[in-house]
């Protein structure tokens, strides 16, 4: 496979043909906020956090798709991606309610780990209160939509390595919510298996495991990578 | 994408299609796409049609018709504002609040249906006699503002004259 | 079918042509206006006076279509505004010397003398409804021609070299688009017709369908022999019902004479047609989304690259062209590139159709040369503002901008709008007295932009809601000079960041308010509801 060689944050680095910018980054130790990437599902590039600036082209990119290109000049750092990945994150707490300090997740959520990687120390935008249920129908499993930043992991995930397609996203917009089947309560929806992958995946404590308590949603993200590598090695 | 492994079993949600002639036609419409996937807005549009609006069953019924995943179907009508999950009135009166008519005094236009009515925009009078909806642009901004009753463009319209569309609709008179 | 096969339909409908026509519009706005009842009336009223060398027509639309329903009648253009049911036989008596009771128009006024009409040339004039009408009026010669004396490659030249750019927004160079599409491999190739027209306040995409059809049709298959396609789809809108029943018609028409289907022309071309009726998202007028929604899926637009050209419907290469686009097609390819280049601006080759709505004595449809400046657009073919002065011109409907009463000496071409913040757009023109409130046009709009807002991506989801809410404070005067500066912040982080155009673009009509309007928002800060009256 033909190496490519290019430049982030003035670092030469070297990829191979067809990687994105983010996986080269990431193999050299450079990191990039991601929220709706997910080692081993297709990527979206729809929270854009990840944005990058490439010098000679007018837009930003989303590294989480965009190919890398010989002596390509990036940069990922910039003091204006900076400031509107804060702002990014700072609508996403206005958006929902994301109370931490009663979350199953606190300590362990992807969304407080960007908010303190970019330095968010308050919330600018006023806050939208939406009304938002908890389904706890499910025998195993739980989703608060308080928490819910619709990166659609666990449609991906689910549709494309569990293969039931038991998650979509059902209105638009503002109002738009993930569901199970027919919009009806997770316990009753007929196509879950049950895996437990969608909990996995989910970067917040939106998906969640009953019985866990504040703080105990410890996760291995990185296992549905493994289980993907896993399968493909066995075909 | 991979086709859902457990799909419910139609016959147990769904009326049973035969005998309902619109099912038939229905039907037919999957039939003239080879039931391909990628119809499921035709048939929606199709079922929206013959039915009125789309029912929980009869979704489900697409969507096992057309090997699709239930929430995939209901995301997909969930989407577009023209499908409608919950019953119509029986008329309809669609005040279009686009850009021309809203210049032309589309909102006033608005208040007074809803005035008149006692219904917000979107919603169906009690006695389920009227559904009272809003557009944006009806592609008619010549004659702006538009109102459309029951399917019936109509232009340069004042607030009185739809109050007057309205009051006689609640005599019976339509 | 073969040339003279076409030239025999053409020299037959002529034939059948009588002396005096009396044209009635029966497109939408002169329907709604009663035009369809008003057209039997004439057949009748011509009947009872038992002439034979008068015939009735119905026609798409005439352009005036605010003062519909309209009734035009040759050779000598006598044009009838406002036309009731009632006036049919006085207007048919007119022709003996009577007097007619329907108000007359001026066909002399500059809203038609200024206008040049290409892609526009039959609207009003032939028979949308029949094909023959079309091809009576030239229609398909184009692409007889194209399909026997040129190959794809001279049809792109041909395209390039007239320097036609995109009509649907964004004004990408149409050659440039078919050729890397003709470049691009795959097992087969689609060309589409984006005929979403989403924009509220506009409708060229409609009156051109409705009154001309097979104008768009034959411009698609010159595309699609162009770029290798054998398939295409015109995706409408669903609230166009008119439209997508003249454009069925006009498909099983074309078929009935192999102008469209299997061996065209008998030149070993394929192409067929069909029909995707959207569902009511503007988002869908995105090329990535529409073409989500004709593969069945959520109206959600993907980042490109990439490009459709390259990987579009189902993963192989697609042409995407707006109706207007395709519609000059035909002319460019009977006329040649020179002649379509002498026409417009410098950069902006051509004419656009603009719908002329709002505060104005004329609304109705135009089509310009490029290069017109919006005065001569507002002021003399609109006739000006009906009480009260004009206070700015909104092109480009909620991707655009609002462009102050100051700057009317603008010339419309790509260029010159987007440097005055606005943009081309596709098309619809909204007049603003002095009565509007500027705060209120960009509320409205912002509010537009956050229904449709796909919601997949963070900044355009979040961030209209945000948007909205902001200029809520500000309208209820609870806003500081903070906010507004934050606003301002808030509209330059979702304009750079949006996945699509809708998130893109949402922002430019509270940033150029906010240009030119500024007092205004000001005003509402400092707790005055400024001497304008509002809307609402
Ligand atoms: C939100 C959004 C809405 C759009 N709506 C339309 C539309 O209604 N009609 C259209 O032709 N293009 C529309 N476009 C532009 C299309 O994406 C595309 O650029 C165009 O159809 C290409 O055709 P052209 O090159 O002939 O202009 C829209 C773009 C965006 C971002
Ligand atoms: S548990 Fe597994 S099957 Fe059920 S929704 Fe989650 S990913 Fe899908
Ligand atoms: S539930 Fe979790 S994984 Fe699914 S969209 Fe919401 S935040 Fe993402
Ligand atoms: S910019 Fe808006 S419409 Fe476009 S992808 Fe993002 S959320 Fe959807
Ligand atoms: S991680 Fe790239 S856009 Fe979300
Ligand atoms: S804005 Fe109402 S019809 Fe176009
Ligand atoms: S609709 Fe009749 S003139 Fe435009």
């Amino acid at each position: 496979m033909a190496a490519r060689t290019f430049t982030i944050n003035d670092q030469l680095i070297s990829a191979r043909e067809g990687e994105t910018i983010l996986q080269a980054a990431r193999e050299h130790g450079i990191s990039i906020p991601t929220l709706c990437h997910l080692d081993g599902v297709s990527s979206v590039g729809a929270c854009r956090l990840c944005l990058v600036e490439i010098e000679g082209s007018r837009v930003l990119r989303p590294a989480c798709v965009t190919p890398v290109v010989e002596e390509m000049i990036v940069r990922t750092d910039t003091e204006r991606l900076r400031e509107y990945r804060r702002m990014i994150i700072e609508l996403l707490f206005a958006e929902r309610n994301h109370v931490c300090a009663v979350c199953v997740a606190n300590g362990h959520c992807e969304l407080q780990d960007l908010a303190i990687a970019v330095g968010m120390d308050h919330v600018r935008f006023d806050y939208a209160f939406p009304r938002c249920d908890v389904d706890i129908s499910h025998p195993l499993f739980g989703i608060d939509h308080n928490r819910c930043v619709l990166c659609t992991r666990c449609v991906r995930v689910c549709d494309e390595v569990e293969g039931v397609h038991t998650w979509d996203v059902a209105g638009r917009g503002a109002d738009a919510r993930v569901i199970t089947d027919m919009r009806q309560p997770w316990g009753e929806a007929r196509s879950c298996t049950s895996c437990g992958k969608c909990v996995l995946a989910c970067p917040t404590g939106a998906i969640f495991r009953r019985g866990a308590t504040v703080g105990e949603m410890e996760r291995d993200r990185h296992k549905i990578a493994y289980i993907v590598a896993a399968r493909e090695q066995r075909w | 994408m991979a086709a859902p492994r457990a799909q419910p079993p139609v016959s147990e949600q769904t009326p049973h299609p035969s005998g309902d002639n619109r099912f038939k036609l229905l039907e037919a419409t999957m039939k003239k796409h080879q039931y391909r996937p990628d119809a499921l807005i035709e048939v929606l549009h199709r079922a929206q049609e013959l039915f009125g609006y789309l029912s929980t069953d009869l979704l489900l019924y697409i969507a096992h018709s057309l090997h699709l995943p239930p929430s995939r179907v209901y995301g997909v009508a969930t989407f577009y504002h023209f499908f409608s999950l919950a019953p119509k009135g029986e008329h309809s009166c669609v005040v279009c609040l686009g850009t021309a008519c809203y210049v032309r005094g589309a909102a006033a236009i608005l208040a007074a249906a809803e005035q008149t009515l006692g219904v917000r925009a979107g919603h169906t009078t009690p006695d389920g006699r009227l559904s009272l909806e809003t557009a944006r642009c009806l592609g008619a901004c010549g004659i702006a503002p538009t109102v459309v009753f029951d399917g019936t463009v109509t232009g340069h319209q004042t607030p009185e004259q739809v109050q007057v569309w309205l009051e006689r609709l609640r005599e019976k008179d339509l | 079918m073969d040339i003279s096969e076409l030239l025999a339909i053409a020299e037959h409908e002529n034939a059948l042509r009588r002396p005096i026509g009396i044209r009635c519009c029966t497109a939408l706005g002169c329907q709604s206006a009663g035009a369809l009842s008003l057209k039997q009336r004439l057949e009748e009223a011509v009947a009872e006076v038992d002439r034979t060398d008068i015939e009735v027509i119905g026609v798409g639309c005439m352009g005036l279509c605010g003062h519909g329903p309209l009734v035009q009648v040759d050779p000598h253009g006598v044009l009838y505004e406002h036309v009731r049911a009632a006036d049919a036989p006085s207007i048919v008596a007119a022709l003996d010397g009577g007097e007619a009771t329907a108000p007359q128009g001026d066909p002399q006024h500059p809203f038609f003398t200024l206008q040049k009409r290409i892609v526009l040339e039959n609207s009003g004039m032939i028979d949308p409804e029949r094909i023959e009408s079309y091809i009576a009026a030239g229609g398909y010669q184009a692409l007889y021609h194209v399909l026997h004396d040129m190959t794809p490659a001279e049809v792109i030249d041909v395209v390039t070299r007239s320097g036609l750019r995109g009509r649907g927004g964004a004004g990408y160079p149409t050659g440039l688009k078919w050729a890397t599409v003709a470049k691009s491999h795959g097992d087969r190739k689609y060309v589409v017709c984006n005929a979403d027209e989403g924009d509220p306040g506009a409708f060229m995409d409609r009156s051109i369908i409705e009154s001309d059809p097979h104008k768009v049709l034959e411009g698609m298959a010159i595309a699609a022999y162009a770029v290798g396609a054998d398939q295409g789809y015109v995706y409408v809108r669903a609230e166009y019902p008119l439209a997508i029943q003249r454009l069925q018609r006009a498909i099983a028409q074309a078929r009935r004479l192999g102008l469209l289907g299997a061996q065209i022309f008998d030149a070993g071309f394929t192409f067929r047609v069909d029909i995707r009726v959207g569902a009511g998202a503007f988002v869908c007028g995105e090329e990535t989304a529409l073409m989500a929604s004709i593969e069945g899926r959520r109206g959600q637009p993907r980042p490109r690259p990439p490009y459709p050209a390259e990987s579009g419907l189902w993963g192989r290469p697609t042409l995407i062209n707006n109706v207007e686009t395709f519609a000059n097609i035909p002319p460019i390819i009977r006329n040649g590139a020179e002649w379509f280049a002498a026409i417009g601006a410098e950069t902006s080759k051509g004419t656009k159709v603009f719908a002329l709505t709002g505060k104005i004595r004329h609304t109705g449809l135009i089509e310009v040369p490029m290069g017109v400046t919006l005065r001569q657009i507002v002021e003399d073919m609109g006739g000006g503002v009906p009480e009260g002065r004009v206070k700015a011109v909104q092109t480009g409907g909620p991707s655009g901008g609002c462009i102050p009463a100051a700057l009317l000496d603008t010339p419309v071409d790509y260029e010159s709008l987007q440097r005055v913040g606005s943009i081309m757009g596709s098309g619809g023109m909204v007049v603003m007295d002095d009565a509007t409130n500027m705060v209120d046009v960009a509320h409205f709009y912002m509010e537009f932009c956050k229904d449709e807002s796909c919601g997949k991506c963070i900044p355009c989801r979040a961030g209209t809601a945000q948007m909205l809410h902001m200029l809520d404070l500000i309208r209820s005067g609870q806003a500081t000079a903070a906010d507004l500066a934050q606003l301002e912040q808030l509209c330059l982080m979702v304009k750079e960041t949006s996945l699509c155009g809708l998130g893109q673009s949402a922002p430019n009509p509270v940033l150029s308010t906010m240009k030119y309007f500024r007092e205004e928002y000001e005003a509402l800060v400092r707790g005055e509801r400024s001497e304008v009256r509002g809307q609402r």
